[in-house]
């Protein structure tokens, strides 16, 4: 910390060139720079301000030091220790209530897989509620990750003829469910097309995205062959008693207007060994996740003994999420 | 040097503030769109993009279309560059900077139209390497930024190196200004090729997953500019000094008739395959050409651009017609707004149009997008006049360096 405050005093009396070429912390030096251009504006603004007390000041602190922070992917343990406990205490300033966010990383041998039971599901879209609540979708736009469609019996799987926004009661009748949301593809086209490396694929096989380093270009949702991904058009909103406290730096915590997000397999609650909520609120059994890497877990039981397939297999995106029929 | 480009500065600064009555009634107009269009950015900054017509089912929208068809603007000013410094067609020499002058505008409105369609403009700093992370060379939009702004490097420093020795009465040294102008040419097919492998390299999405659209691009993009450039060449022909021998828009004229026809071609042949036996692929271009389930909102303006861009090109074909100043100019703006559409919004918007799982949702922008669109290109038209303003003067000796 020493170190910190002794380079900072000795910013004035660098040289343009002993800044670039300080490699290891080429972000501080910008900061340093955009810093002393507009100290003086920032300076007269919050000292001058009436309203101006300690809780602003520090909410401004924080809110700066997290502008300037780095992509998640190649942070060091120690900073993603430090952008984790910015965003509690920032929540804690704003809302007066604390948050729990974890920045737990992929256990080792584990690598995620989810399949699919479309004799079993049923169309009752309880995964959908468990989802929007355990991941703090925003309320206002009804944001969903995932998708169920009810399909007439008859054509097969035709999409084309599906509903996705049924109303009626169901299971209808003539009806069968099929549902989708990320896949969490082996190589995943979305991953390719960011231009900033703001989303990627971790150890364990989740497919995530650093919702404070997306610049919203909305490139991976159109190289999506799956409708796996979801703009922020708005600023999101959750009402405070309905926020879900457990978070995950690169999960459910809460976003912001212009960014991606996505289904994450509740990385909150699958990297503590627990199911995803879709999985847990499923009332027929039709949801079943876990590790491939275990060759005793229920997932890959059912990837030896039924008939799975995946959807548009001929796109080479390798989903890792089957489905099956009893 | 650096007392020549101050003084360079400042009597191009002189020379665009002063004008004729038209002239400032012009950039007041522009001026005026431009602060419309920067307040409708403003609320969108605000409120977030949902004030714009676009969706989780149509991701981009005017936005992207106008930005895709700008490149090709940009692009198109090699047709001028070409002829003049490689092939030293003396009747392509005074053309040759306003071409240049529209790419460097056309690459700003590029930039702005990219900046104007992402969610957190405050993190683009993301993308810059070094201070944040460019996905290169995996991401075509990391690819797009280094083209774009490397394109736009050359053609701001080959005319201002030209433009500043000419300023002096001195001759520009051809050793240092040709390799600029080599770079330039393979640079402006990159510029859209790229472009092109934007969409093209999206297996989720059939209708721009296809080996013609970087092709095409070009083509279009070869018609659509110079078509530009000639309707500009006419307009600075009548209101200044600046004098086009009309024999250097005869031949501009041949460049964008070749182009149109191949681009018919290219037409052609995409539309064959489409529709001769219609695929699981071929929906998109259903929705566009026909509409489907009811939703036709594209039906009209597809046609519309093909209708334009046939005439446009039956006229350009025939010799008699072309040769016809006033012909010529009909021609060339409906060739420009055919392929507007065409290339613009009826390319963007259909890659999104049937969604990932059949739903048929439709775009239409709304007030807001359409304002800032044209606040951009009132600020390209903006940039375009000062840019030719200070030029042109130079070239007929008005502005010289006085030491």
């Amino acid at each position: 910390m020493s170190k910190e405050d002794n380079k900072v005093k000795d910013a004035s009396q660098m040289t343009w060139h002993q800044i670039t070429t300080e490699k290891s912390d080429r972000r501080d030096a910008i900061k340093k720079l955009t810093a002393g251009l507009i100290a003086g504006v920032g300076l007269a603004s919050t000292s001058c301000s009436v309203f101006s007390d300690d809780q602003e000041k520090e909410i401004s602190q924080l809110t700066w030091d997290e502008f300037f922070k780095k992509n998640y992917k190649i942070m060091s343990d120690e900073e993603r220790i430090q952008t984790v406990q910015r965003l509690e205490a920032l929540y804690e300033k704003k809302t007066g209530n604390t948050i729990n966010m974890s920045h737990q990383g992929p256990i080792e041998d584990v690598l995620f897989g989810y399949a699919f039971n479309i004799s079993k599901c049923q169309g009752y879209m309880d995964c959908v509620n468990a989802c929007i609540e355990e991941n703090n979708q925003d309320r206002n736009s009804e944001m969903q990750y995932i998708r169920i469609h009810q399909i007439e019996k008859g054509h097969g799987f035709n999409f084309e003829k599906a509903d996705d926004n049924y109303t009626n009661q169901v299971p209808a009748e003539n009806h069968f469910y099929i549902g989708t949301q990320c896949f969490h593809c082996e190589n995943p086209p979305c991953v390719n097309v960011c231009p900033t490396e703001a989303t990627w694929k971790e150890k364990d096989g989740i497919v995530v995205v650093d919702y404070d380093w997306c610049i919203g270009c909305r490139y991976c949702l159109a190289s999506c062959p799956y409708d796996g991904r979801r703009f922020n058009w708005s600023q999101p909103h959750v009402p405070e008693d309905e926020v879900n406290k457990n978070q995950h730096y690169l999960g459910n915590r809460m976003r912001k207007k212009g960014v991606m997000e996505k289904c994450t397999f509740c990385i909150q609650r699958s990297r503590n060994g627990n199911n995803p909520a879709c999985v847990e609120a499923c009332p027929t059994g039709a949801r079943k996740f876990g590790n491939l890497l275990d060759p005793k877990s229920e997932i890959r039981w059912i990837l030896e003994n039924k008939k799975v397939f995946r959807l548009k297999e001929d796109l080479g995106t390798e989903p890792k999420f089957w489905y099956y029929m009893d | 040097m650096m007392k020549v480009f101050v003084h360079f500065v400042k009597d191009s600064l002189d020379e665009v503030t002063k004008g004729s009555k038209v002239y400032h009634i012009w950039m007041a107009t522009l001026t005026l769109i431009m602060l419309i269009g920067a307040f409708c950015y403003y609320i969108q900054v605000d409120q977030g993009m949902v004030v714009t017509g676009m969706s989780d089912n149509v991701g981009w929208g005017l936005y992207i279309s106008n930005f895709t068809f700008l490149v090709g603007i940009a692009a198109a000013a090699v047709m001028l560059v070409l002829p003049t410094y490689i092939f030293k067609d003396i009747d392509f020499t005074q053309a040759v900077l306003i071409g240049e002058g529209l790419a460097v505008a056309a690459l700003l409105m590029c930039l702005a139209f990219v900046v104007v369609d992402v969610g957190g403009p405050a993190n683009l700093w993301h993308v810059i390497p070094i201070i944040g992370i460019m996905n290169f060379p995996n991401s075509m939009l990391a690819w797009d930024i280094i083209v774009l702004n490397g394109y736009l490097f050359i053609n701001i420093t080959v005319p201002l190196y030209i433009l500043i020795n000419v300023y002096q009465n001195k001759k520009p040294n051809k050793n240092v200004y040709l390799p600029g102008v080599f770079i330039s040419v393979f640079w402006a097919v990159s510029i859209h090729m790229v472009t092109a492998f934007l969409y093209q390299g999206l297996q989720a999405r059939p209708f721009w997953n296809t080996a013609l659209l970087g092709p095409r691009f070009l083509a279009s993009a070869f018609a659509a500019g110079p078509a530009l450039i000639i309707l500009v060449l006419t307009i600075i022909n009548k209101y200044t000094l600046f004098k086009i021998a009309s024999k250097t828009i005869d031949k501009i004229a041949i460049i964008v008739t070749v182009a149109a026809q191949i681009n018919l071609i290219m037409l052609i042949s995409e539309l064959f395959k489409e529709f001769y036996f219609p695929t699981h692929h071929s929906i998109s271009a259903q929705y566009l050409f026909f509409g489907l389930e009811g939703k036709t909102a594209l039906v009209p303006w597809i046609w519309t651009a093909i209708i334009l861009n046939v005439i446009a090109t039956a006229m350009l074909t025939f010799h008699k017609v072309r040769n016809n100043k006033k012909y010529l100019l009909f021609a060339c703006a409906i060739l420009f707004i055919g392929i507007w559409i065409e290339k613009g919004f009826g390319l963007i918007v259909p890659g999104f149009i049937p969604g990932q799982w059949g739903e048929i949702v439709e775009y239409t922008p709304t007030f807001i997008e359409i304002g800032v669109t044209l606040g951009i290109w009132a600020m390209g038209a903006f940039i375009f006049t000062v840019l030719a303003k200070a030029g042109i003067a130079v070239e007929v000796g008005k502005l010289r360096y006085k030491a």
